[in-house]
């Protein structure tokens, strides 16, 4: 049998003695994943420390632990990390990374090295953002949206915040180019666009949005820095320029982000439920498509955060409207999913109940979305926690669900473990009360009134604070389990075997953990990606990858 | 190398794409690469576009400040290159290299005039104490403030990929000697060109926006 990519590799330089060399310098996608993923994760657990200290002033009214001007830079770093250092990148560069070629039949990215760029990029990034933490006058505190004219007045940190977030982006530019060349070109003969996984679909049109949005948000970004720097004039009011463009043009990309965020976890989803309900998905092509058109539609629809910052009342319809439009796809999913399940010999192991789980808390994001959407409403909650419970819905409750049962479902494949069942699923439980009991109160708060963005509040609210901290610390105690769950799989962990899972998809089809360039030969592609037939995959390849059923 | 095969069922040979050295690939990443500078370039030209709407007579004011015939030089010398390097591209398929490196010089020497014609712009534009964030400027109508802020900006995000361009061509002429480009292998000195043509086209765009409405 061949090595794993754990002992061999190859670098930037060739080959090399050093293992750290080995690591960082290694140019096969699965090493940098891996790289990614660690990074990742160690930021998330810095972000949510810092929201845990939020929490912990917000449990009493009035100030207790941490000044107000602190709480600012706290819910900055805590935004810009979860947003920019965390979820834009997290499941697209981490395990879109390690699957994608995997599951497409090819040996690596089109662009190795160009990954292996990236990487350095979001390191480089990851360390400016970090850096104003120690240097100048403390982290930013604009809010992760930087908003202008405030962020070009401020005294905090916020250049290196920006040039932060315009490396992060360029990063992120440069993983959409080599994912969307990727899927074009190094498809296994054979499988057509419409014989991929769907988490490849959501990918797909991930990758499309880096490339097409994040330009976007790098140049005003630059404009930003330009102003504080130069004082060019044109967010700045005092020179007749137009803070509202800054909005605009921040929003364009950052709603488009939002399903850059999401789309990748959509893929997850329509990856675990056909393996774990032992059915072909139902409405291949309609999730497929409805990837690309929320891509689309979600570029039109940037003014619904704008509904109370002046734009014209035509706009304000307009963008109403076009919200109310990615519903439809969103919703063609969703009940594509519940489809699938209907009548499915549904496995309750622990990534299906992250899935389960996150297609409950999406939901209740998503129809809270359309409140916010609608013209109303948004006139009362907007800058509310109710926008706060909503977005944290979405990507918290949805997405860091999905990315969560994500790795637990590629957990086997990525090290050639199982981790604990039970714990699994005690975590997954923990997160779950956890979460709800985190944020559903923050709906009822921010209904009656409470604004976001402020340090303390009046009396009344308190009960709500306080189950939510309270919810909080059962959720870091549930992710606190889940990595000692996938600490313990690794070292106590039994051998998973190429297909614990019984999945069809072509990573299933080779070694857990892969060899150095996955596939030994390149299969032919003649099916589609999940075929079952009485429970079991239909499809098997042989030791050559030729097709015997 | 051989060309690797994938076989089906009835056994049929299909070939099989590789990352290696895979043509099209680098040719569509290229482009999905200038799509994203489009992207980045057309939120200039939109902020232009705004603003100029507001701020018409004023921006037809502060362009005839600027020197018509330096930046009209600098437009046809731009032409020219992309048309260098153009025909650098097409010698080197013709296994013309020493004439195709000698046009990728001359292009890169054409670069550099134009930067020294920005420069000298620039530098007198500074030296009357117009630039962003000057006393002077800042004293002036906003409309004057805007259209100089956004034409140091446009030029000045022009001119790096000027420098760009001339780093990438000097990376190709390194390439040529030691053999990394050669008549079959082309795709580097083809991106080069397309680069160097999308940097030429940017400037045909904002020549006309930045000097040529005030006249
Ligand atoms: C343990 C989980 C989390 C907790 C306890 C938590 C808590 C909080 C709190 C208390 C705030 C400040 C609300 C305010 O004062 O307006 C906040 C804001 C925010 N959170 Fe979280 N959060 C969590 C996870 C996440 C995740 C996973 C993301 C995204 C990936 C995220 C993104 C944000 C953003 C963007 C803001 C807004 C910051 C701003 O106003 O600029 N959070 N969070
Ligand atoms: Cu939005």
């Amino acid at each position: 049998m061949m090595p794993s990519f754990y002992y061999e590799t190859h670098t930037i330089f060739g080959t090399h003695k050093s293992k750290i060399l080995q690591w960082i310098f290694s140019i096969d996608h699965k090493r940098i994943a891996i790289l990614y993923i660690g990074v990742l994760f160690a930021l998330f657990f810095c972000a949510v420390g810092a929201a845990l200290t939020m929490r912990a002033e917000l449990f009493f009214p009035g100030q207790q632990l941490i000044q107000a001007q602190t709480y600012n830079q706290l819910f900055t770093f805590h935004g810009v990390t979860m947003i920019f250092l965390f979820i834009v990148p997290g499941i697209a560069a981490g395990l879109g990374n390690f699957i994608l070629p995997l599951m497409l039949g090819a040996r690596d990215l089109s662009f190795p090295r160009l990954n292996l760029l990236s990487w350095w990029l979001y390191i480089l990034g990851v360390v400016v953002a970090l850096s104003s933490l120690v240097t100048g006058a403390g982290f930013a505190d604009t809010g992760w949206t930087f908003y202008a004219p405030y962020s070009i007045r401020t005294d905090s940190h916020v250049l290196s915040t920006l040039i932060a977030a315009f490396i992060l982006g360029l990063s992120s530019i440069l993983t959409g180019l080599n994912f969307v060349v990727t899927i074009h070109r190094l498809r296994a003969p054979g499988m057509d666009f419409f014989k991929m996984p769907l988490f490849v679909w959501g990918l797909y049109a991930t990758a499309w949005i880096q490339v097409l949005a994040t330009p976007v948000i790098g140049i005003t970004l630059i404009l930003v820095i330009l102003e504080r720097t130069l004082g060019i004039g044109v967010f700045d009011p005092s020179k007749g320029g137009d803070p509202i463009l800054f909005e605009h043009l921040f929003w364009i990309y950052s709603h488009p982000a939002v399903y850059l965020m999401i789309l990748p976890g959509f893929g997850i989803i329509s990856e675990v439920l056909p393996v774990f309900t032992r059915r072909t998905i139902f409405g291949y092509r309609s999730i497929a498509i409805s990837s690309a058109s929320i891509a689309g539609i979600g570029y039109l629809v940037w003014g619904h955060h704008m509904f109370t910052s002046g734009i014209s009342d035509i706009a304000r319809l307009i963008f109403s409207f076009l919200t109310f439009l990615v519903a439809i796809p969103t919703g063609v999913k969703i009940f594509d999913w519940l489809a699938t399940l209907y009548k499915g010999s549904i496995v309750l192991a622990t990534p299906m109940l992250w899935i389960l789980g996150s297609i409950v808390n999406f939901t209740v994001g998503g129809l809270t979305g359309l409140t916010l959407g609608a013209l109303g409403p948004d006139i009362h909650l907007h800058d509310t926690y109710f926008v706060v419970a909503h977005f944290h819905y979405t990507i918290l409750g949805g997405v860091v669900f999905m990315f969560i049962g994500g790795m637990h479902y590629w957990y086997p494949k990525i090290t050639g473990k199982m981790y604990d069942e039970v714990k699994g699923r005690v975590a997954f439980g923990l997160m779950f009360v956890g979460f709800n009991m985190l944020w559903f109160p923050m709906f009822i708060a921010g209904f009656l009134g409470n604004p976001r963005r402020y340090f303390d509040y009046l009396p009344t609210f308190t009960i709500y604070h306080q189950l939510s901290g309270i919810g909080a610390l059962l959720v870091a105690l549930g992710l606190l389990l889940v990595l000692y769950t996938f600490y313990k799989g690794l070292k106590e962990g039994k051998e998973a075997g190429p297909n614990p899972w019984r999945g069809t998809t072509l990573e299933w089809h080779i070694p857990s953990p892969p060899p150095l360039e996955n596939f030994s030969k390149i299969p032919y592609v003649d099916f589609d990606p999940y075929e079952y037939e009485d429970g079991e995959p239909l499809v098997q390849l042989d030791e050559n990858f030729r097709r015997i059923r | 190398m051989e060309q690797e095969m994938a076989y089906d069922r009835q056994g049929k040979s299909y070939p099989v794409a590789d990352f290696k050295d895979d043509y099209s690939g680098d040719k569509l990443g290229f482009w999905v690469f200038l799509l994203t500078e489009g992207m980045m370039f057309g939120v200039l030209f939109l902020l232009y576009g705004i603003y100029f709407y507001r701020h018409t007579a004023m921006f037809a004011f502060s362009s005839a400040d600027l020197n018509i015939w330096l930046g009209g030089t600098n437009t046809v010398l731009l032409l020219i290159s992309t048309y260098t390097m153009g025909v650098a591209t097409l010698m080197m398929r013709q296994g013309k290299l020493k004439l195709s490196a000698m046009l990728v010089g001359l292009t890169i020497f054409i670069a550099i005039v134009f930067l020294g014609i920005k420069a000298s712009e620039w530098g007198v534009d500074i030296s009357h104490g117009i630039y962003p964030g000057s006393k002077l400027l800042d004293a002036k109508d906003t409309g004057e403030i805007l259209f100089f802020g956004l034409y140091f900006v446009m030029t000045g995000l022009h001119g790096l990929h000027v420098i760009i361009g001339i780093a990438l061509m000097s990376w190709v002429l390194l390439l040529m000697r030691s053999g990394g480009i050669h008549p079959e292998h082309t795709i580097v000195m083809k991106n080069v060109t397309l680069y160097w043509d999308f940097v030429h086209l940017i400037w045909i765009v904002l020549f006309p926006l930045l000097y040529m409405i005030g006249v």
